[in-house]
């Protein structure tokens, strides 16, 4: 999966004289955080955040408002060493660079081009999506050590049973020696795959019962 | 002519609707509901209503053409695995059977039919416990659901009728067939109070899904920690189906009554007794008299556990409707006991009240129970906000 997958293609731009007013519209109308600041022919020379414009607009103490201020242009304000995503980077690269730099937006560009723009929101988005409940599905977690292999053997549970895996994550277990392989699988009925998986003795990590000593636990 | 009180819609045909004889979703537990309910003297030859099938017209309030062109292929064993597969069809969960379009639309029918009683004022209430399928999707069959009863029944309604309508969903699972129908309908609102679907299916249902469009605030889900006891589970149920209510003003309650809440079902992992689905209908009922002029309609739903759980959770809809709850003490009736106990996989119950089986100590109780009331807080903020400024 690539930026441009997930890349947002309106990135709803402004150019270097448009005023600090209607950057501040924009953000407002749009609910931004960033705008990409951009020549006419879409090179892109510029970003500003909703904290530049904070900074420059009037204060909340202050009835007077900064009208010759908020008619500058918007190259007073903007950064112009801009962080910048190729279309093709991996969404994994993108996100642990995003977390780096501590920044929470970045444009696409191609030659400097803008192309599209992309947020924290849009990697979260991607996460949800990756974890998969968009489709009806069970959740059924299984514990196994990190040696090869596993994975294949646990996936031929489902395959013998003939249900459908709509996605899977495999995470560290908080013991090193371990993994947890998280399947989403599309039956309503799991008893039977827990069971095989439990008669071949893997380790149900998720659903399980709490130690009730009682009826509930069959 | 005068309102009658209620009606019970049944016949033996429903209890077609039937996957195979080890599919955990049997039609025994409404033959055993049915007979509990004549056994003990609360439901007479007057009171029950014969559905008829619906008609493909009315199937397709909701349904696409293609996907009731596919369930009937594969009534008559002519739908190609490949074709099936693509309709949620052919699966561990909804394999294909014999006139399954028949059986599917019979139950539909039934949902149908209690919405006309009622709503033509011939009955105040009406119950079809043979529906219930929440899980049917547009063009898609899931989680042992074909068509969708409550929402081809619910389109009707709002076609018909042009009714305000409640959709209350009190089984374990997530509602989310009826759910994603009227996602973007500000005249249908849609509570779904269900297990997390952390583990469980279908996954969704998060506080977070509340409607799109003109119908956003017309969606609330309560997703409730696996083990949540009665009193939890009680406590959500009413201060949320009261709120709602109060917001909503329906002019109408459709209440799907799954009863796989229950500690002892054994696809979820809820730990709730039968005093909570005693007191699910009573505030159904209550609320449609408050708000509705006693406009209510009951469908079943899931349930899985058939012998101890499932005829006497379904018998408390019924007897609420039907204001028979006092029967609903001591002994359970002998002549019941004897014609099923030979039959039954687990030892059936001696009495209404739950002797035999109690639920285990749940470790991490407080927590539960906290976090759920956090989860209600959460899902009902957006209406206590509008609730406010409707008062300023």
């Amino acid at each position: 999966m690539n930026a441009e997958d997930i890349m947002r293609r309106n990135a709803h731009p402004l150019k270097g004289d448009d005023t600090i007013e209607s950057a501040v519209d924009l953000m407002e109308k749009e609910r931004l955080r960033h705008i990409p600041i951009i020549e006419n022919d879409d090179t892109l020379i510029g970003i500003i955040s909703d904290r530049d414009v904070r900074d420059a607009r009037y204060s909340i103490f202050s009835d007077k408002r900064l009208d010759d201020i908020l008619q500058k242009p918007l190259t007073t304000i903007m950064k112009t060493e801009v962080f910048t995503v190729h279309p093709l980077d991996f969404v994994a690269d993108v996100a642990s660079m995003l977390s780096e730099k501590r920044i929470n937006a970045a444009p696409v560009a191609v030659d400097d081009k803008l192309i599209g723009m992309i947020t924290g929101r849009d990697l979260l988005d991607t996460l949800v999506q990756l974890m998969g409940a968009d489709q009806p599905s069970s959740q059924i977690e299984v514990k196994v050590s990190n040696v090869s292999g596993q994975l294949a053997d646990v996936a031929a549970v489902f395959k013998d049973h003939g249900i459908n895996v709509t996605s899977m994550l495999i995470y560290p277990d908080k013991q090193m020696a371990y993994q947890i392989l998280a399947f989403r699988i599309q039956t309503m009925d799991a008893r039977k795959a827990i069971a095989s998986l439990e008669d071949k003795g893997y380790e149900i990590a998720g659903p399980t019962m709490p130690d009730m000593g009682g009826p509930a636990s069959s | 002519m005068t309102r009658q009180h209620a009606a019970f819609i049944f016949n033996e045909k429903q209890l077609a609707y039937k996957f195979s004889d080890t599919h955990p979703f049997s039609p025994t537990r409404l033959r055993l509901t049915v007979d509990l309910l004549k056994s003990l003297g609360a439901l007479s030859a007057e009171e029950i209503i014969s559905p008829r099938k619906a008609t493909d017209e009315e199937i397709g309030l909701f349904h696409e053409k293609n996907y009731m062109e596919a369930v009937k292929k594969g009534s008559v064993g002519q739908l190609p695995a490949g074709t099936a597969a693509n309709y949620g069809l052919g699966t561990d969960d909804t394999p294909v059977f014999t006139d399954m379009h028949e059986a599917s639309a019979l139950l539909v029918g039934g949902t149908i039919q209690a919405v006309n009683e009622v709503m033509e004022e011939r009955f105040e209430h009406a119950a079809n416990l043979g529906g219930g399928l929440h899980h049917g999707f547009r063009g898609k069959a899931s989680g042992f659901c074909i068509y969708n009863d409550s929402a081809i029944a619910i389109r009707h309604l709002r076609e018909h009728y042009d009714a305000r309508v409640l959709y209350i969903d009190t089984d374990a699972h997530h509602g989310d067939g009826v759910q994603w129908a009227f996602y973007d309908d500000p005249n249908v609102m849609t509570l779904s109070i269900h297990e997390t679907g952390r583990y469980l299916f279908p996954g969704t249902g998060a506080i977070t899904e509340k409607g799109a469009g003109q119908g956003y605030g017309f969606t609330f889900n309560l997703p409730l920690e696996a083990f949540t006891e009665d009193e939890s589970f009680l406590a959500c149920y009413e201060i949320a189906v009261k709120e709602i209510c109060a917001f909503f003003q329906p002019d109408v309650i459709v209440s799907q009554n799954g009863a796989d809440a229950h500690f002892l079902d054994p696809l979820t992992h809820l730990a709730t007794t039968l005093k909570t689905f005693k007191m699910i209908p009573k505030i159904a009922h209550d609320m449609a008299h408050r708000y509705c002029n006693g406009k209510w309609i009951a469908v079943g739903g899931g349930g899985y556990d058939i012998w101890r759980v499932i005829p006497r959770a379904w018998s408390y809809v019924w007897l609420e409707m039907s204001d028979q709850t006092s029967l609903a003490t001591g002994a359970l009736p002998n002549e019941w006991r004897k014609r099923w106990s030979d039959k039954a996989v687990d030892p059936l119950p001696k009495y209404w009240e739950e002797v035999e089986n109690t639920v285990p100590d749940i470790p991490r109780r407080p927590e539960i129970n906290e976090k759920n009331a956090e989860t209600l807080d959460k899902s009902l903020y957006y209406i206590r906000r509008e609730m406010k400024e409707m008062q300023k």
